[in-house]
């Protein structure tokens, strides 16, 4: 008896759309089993885990308010993955968002108008997509590796936070934490009614709505597509691979930059040295498990979201280390490429070789 | 595992009566998909047999069973009398079954005898693997230096290389993949005295091929396949190349008719000293090369797979910019730095050799499949696309029906995936997506590579009809028959070299293959500085 893997004629449509669900399900099961593992009761835990969040209020507004910053990126890197540019940097990108986004709080907080929160969100914009810039010149120019060049630069972008906001942009009367002024007025996303939901989900949602429209009705999306699929057919479209590596960084980077600075202008409300539980890494899962669509990443989006809210929740409730949601997500990215081989393979059990004899 | 462990038994004492290999009603099922349906076969010592079907007729899927790729579904093979099942290539060969590849998996960075090496079991990889690789060669006519780097080899002598590991396996049963799609015609005659030596010494040859006026020259026995059956076994030497084709089409294959052009028109299509180095290490440079294309003719480059058609194609369409913008010049326009589209804009079109990821997209629809080449291009029609968003489904799509009318491309449905297609379909669609536009330039690399008589008999007459009409075209291929079929006038390309054109019907087959084999003789480095004749 033996088990293989066998190529299908064609790539199976089921599948396709089957893999994420199967991937979650095998993350539910060895969830549980880990749960087991570690002397607690799987059922309650994962009911914590995946069901309680949802059960009431405060908690579904906590799911939002993770979601939008997941969609929002999700959805940019949807676009760049489906190009094959691989941006691994949107953490990154996140941070240098958030950073040039919050130099109209910090040295203008006197400037209180609309306009004032739409700069912010113009600069956050370009603050991502001037990081993002770097690894997208040294693959045109130089061909260098954007996985690794992207990825590096989270960093870099992580330790200038950490170090404006412990030395210049420090709020001189914050007696000493390491955090910048609190945001005042126009410079705060608004929030719907009195609740920590914000402006910023809706944003999201329209842009990976435009984005939906732009991959499947535009020559542009056209063109992402081919390049992706078939990289010499591109060249035979006259699509160029070094325009689309541009076009797929300073998009994916300026969504990420404009999620960095609704987080710190919407959620948080000002500078400190961990706006983000490394939301730009999920995002890569949330595009994957949303099949490289953004339609499918806003519910990808949903879901990942949850898993925050779930880790806090079994770390309260049941005191396991808040690391189980990173656990969690690092299981369902494994689960989903593992069944995303059977979109172009099958399983067959293969009986015993007879006529060997 | 089982398998590979069986003794040789005595091989002298079997009498010629059994076959050395004899396949028993072998079935392989693909998911739904029969690729092999009930496949007798037997072969004999001392004898070369022809295995002959059209692409997808299930020739590759039987041998990569026969060599242990693939597992039948249901079905036996037997080996000398013994039913047996072959595991894998290693217990193939342990049998004594060699196989030549029609793609040669070589290391180029390496030397013949490292890349030998490389494939033999350990107990064969002795020091003196050297001077037997050298004997060997010398033995059987294929003649080979075993320090050569691969990467400056031709690709006739890279296919010796594959010979001459098998051989040194001492093989009962040599089976050839299309081994004479990358030769010159003087190369395939070596290559025959060769095997024709290997079945006098008592190895048995399966010879695939879709040429066969050869497989008449060569074969004493022929099997023929169409769709995963065998339709006929018989006796090549007593049969016509038209009644062999008949099989393997299942109908009498189309004659293209030509008339002889009478009066080229303008020049359309003009190369003047036209120099593109290669970007990768093992491409082929672009050296001086000179040619004038007119309107109402077909101009035909022959040459040997690898010699810069690949190179020359791309710097043609634009894919690759040449640095001088007047190297090349469509309709009188020089267009050396302008890419693709704008070519396109002047009336050309171009066709690549590879159908799947070049020339369509294998996961696309065949609407979308339309808009690759023609979203930016007007042409006096209408154009297909304007703006960002202004993709025109309703007219894309009738394009693609008006296509697949004209040059009858048949799919499951009119909008299928182009991967869907068998290969002739495929090329169907991708030379009759161009020629829908009546461009007044054609470039086509390999119009008919991999593809069913059918198809190609009426591509073949399309680019005809196309050139009566005025238009200019520059046919690319290794095929000679196809090149007599449809050229006015032949060059020859040559390491990068394209030799002067002359009138198709003042050149013989050989003059072909002397051009063909130019460069090997005369040293490289004086064929460097003496320019475009």
């Amino acid at each position: 008896m033996q088990l293989i893997l066998e190529k299908r004629a064609q790539a199976s449509r089921l599948m396709h759309f089957a893999s994420p669900v199967l991937a979650i399900g095998l993350t539910v099961i060895l969830g549980g089993l880990i749960f087991a593992a570690m002397g607690q009761p799987p059922l309650k835990a994962l009911y914590l885990y995946f069901i309680d969040p949802l059960t009431n209020l405060w908690s579904i507004e906590e799911v939002l308010v993770k979601a939008a910053p997941l969609v929002l990126i999700g959805v940019g890197l949807s676009v760049t993955f489906r190009a094959n540019v691989w941006n691994i940097g949107a953490e990154g990108q996140l941070t240098a968002g958030a950073l040039l986004g919050s130099i109209i709080p910090i040295f203008f907080a006197s400037w209180q108008s609309p306009l004032a929160l739409l700069v912010m969100l113009i600069l956050g914009m370009i603050g991502g997509a001037l990081l993002a810039a770097i690894p997208a010149f040294l693959k045109v120019r130089f061909g260098v590796n954007e996985i690794l060049t992207s990825l590096m630069l989270v960093y870099i972008a992580h330790l200038l936070l950490d170090w404006l906001v412990r030395g210049p942009w420090k709020d001189p009367h914050g007696y000493n934490f390491p955090k910048s002024v609190s945001f005042e007025g126009w410079q705060l996303i608004p929030t719907f009614g009195d609740g920590r939901v914000h402006l910023g989900l809706v944003i999201a949602l329209l842009i990976a709505l435009l984005l939906y429209w732009v991959m499947t009705r535009t020559i542009k999306g056209f063109e992402v597509r081919v390049i992706g699929a078939a990289p010499r057919a591109g060249a035979f479209a006259g699509f160029s691979q070094s325009r689309m590596v541009w076009f797929c960084f300073l998009l994916s980077g300026g969504l990420a930059g404009l999620a960095g600075i609704i987080e710190v202008a919407g959620t948080i409300g000002q500078l400190q040295p961990n706006i983000s539980p490394s939301y730009g890494f999920t995002a890569i899962i949330v595009a994957f498990l949303g099949r490289l669509n953004p339609i499918g990443v806003i519910f990808a989006g949903l879901l990942l979201a949850v898993s925050y809210i779930g880790g806090e929740g079994v770390q309260i409730e049941l005191g396991v280390s808040d690391k189980t949601a990173q656990v969690f997500q690092g299981m369902l990215l494994f689960f989903i490429l593992m069944c995303d081989t059977l979109i172009h393979y099958r399983l067959r059990l293969l009986k015993g070789n007879g006529g060997a004899q | 595992m089982s398998s590979s462990t069986l003794t040789e038994a005595a091989p002298s004492s079997k009498g010629s009566a059994q076959a050395l290999l004899a396949v028993k009603s072998v079935s392989k099922k693909f998911g739904d998909f029969v690729a092999n349906d009930a496949i007798d076969l037997s072969l004999e010592a001392g004898k070369i047999h022809a295995l002959l079907g059209e692409n997808g007729a299930g020739k590759s899927t039987l041998v990569k069973m026969i060599y242990g790729a693939l597992q039948p579904t249901s079905g036996q093979i037997i080996w000398q009398g013994e039913a047996l099942c072959i595991d894998n290539p290693a217990a193939a060969r342990e049998l004594g079954i060699g196989m030549v590849f029609q793609h040669f998996s070589l290391f180029e960075a390496l030397t013949v005898t490292e890349n030998i090496s490389l494939a033999l079991p350990p107990h064969l990889r002795t020091s003196d693997l050297e001077e037997r690789i050298a004997s060997l060669s010398q033995d059987y006519g294929l003649p080979l230096n075993p320090q050569a780097l691969v990467v400056d080899l031709s690709v006739g002598e890279r296919q010796r290389i594959e010979i001459v590991r098998c051989l040194l396996q001492e093989p009962r049963l040599l089976i050839m993949d299309e081994p004479t799609a990358v030769l010159t015609p003087q190369e395939a005659e070596a290559l025959f005295a060769t095997l024709n030596r290997l079945t006098t010494e008592g190895c048995a040859v399966l010879y695939i091929s879709h040429r066969l006026e050869e497989v008449k020259q060569l074969c004493h026995d022929a099997t023929i396949l169409r769709h995963g059956k065998v339709v006929a076994q018989l006796d090549p030497q007593l049969e016509t190349a038209a009644t062999l084709a008949q099989h393997m089409v299942g109908t009498s294959v189309h004659e293209v008719s030509r008339q002889e052009c009478e009066q080229s028109g303008e020049v359309a299509l003009q190369l003047s000293n036209l120099k593109q180095m290669a970007d990768t290490p093992f491409g082929v440079h672009l050296l001086d090369i000179n040619l004038q294309v007119r309107s109402g003719e077909i101009m035909a480059i022959a040459g040997v797979a690898g010699n810069g058609q690949g190179e020359l194609f791309s710097v043609l369409s634009g894919e690759v910019i040449n640095d001088v913008a007047g190297a090349i010049s469509i309709q009188g326009e020089a267009c050396g730095q302008m890419g693709i589209n704008a070519r396109r804009q002047l009336h050309a079109a171009f066709v690549p050799e590879e159908r799947n990821g070049h020339g369509a997209v294998a996961d696309f629809s065949l609407t979308e499949n339309i808009l690759l080449s023609r979203h930016a291009v007007a042409d006096g029609q209408q154009p297909l696309h304007k703006g960002w968003a202004g993709i025109d489904r309703a007219e894309l799509a009738s394009v693609n029906q008006s296509v697949a009318k004209k040059y009858d491309v048949r799919s499951a449905s009119i909008d299928a995936e182009a991967g869907s297609l068998s290969g002739g379909n495929l090329q169907k669609f991708v030379v009759g997506r161009e020629l829908e536009r009546q461009p007044k330039v054609l470039v086509i690399n390999q119009p008919t590579w991999g593809v069913d008589a059918g198809a190609a008999a009426l591509i073949r007459q399309a680019l005809i009809d196309l050139s009566r009409q005025g238009s200019a075209i520059l046919v690319i291929s290794q095929d000679l028959d196809e090149i007599f079929e449809l050229a006015d006038r032949i060059a020859v390309i040559s390491r990068g070299h394209l030799s002067a054109s002359h009138f198709a019907s003042e050149m013989t087959r050989e003059d072909i293959g002397l051009l063909m084999s130019k460069e090997e003789t005369s040293h490289p480095v004086s064929s460097l500085s003496e320019g475009g004749a």
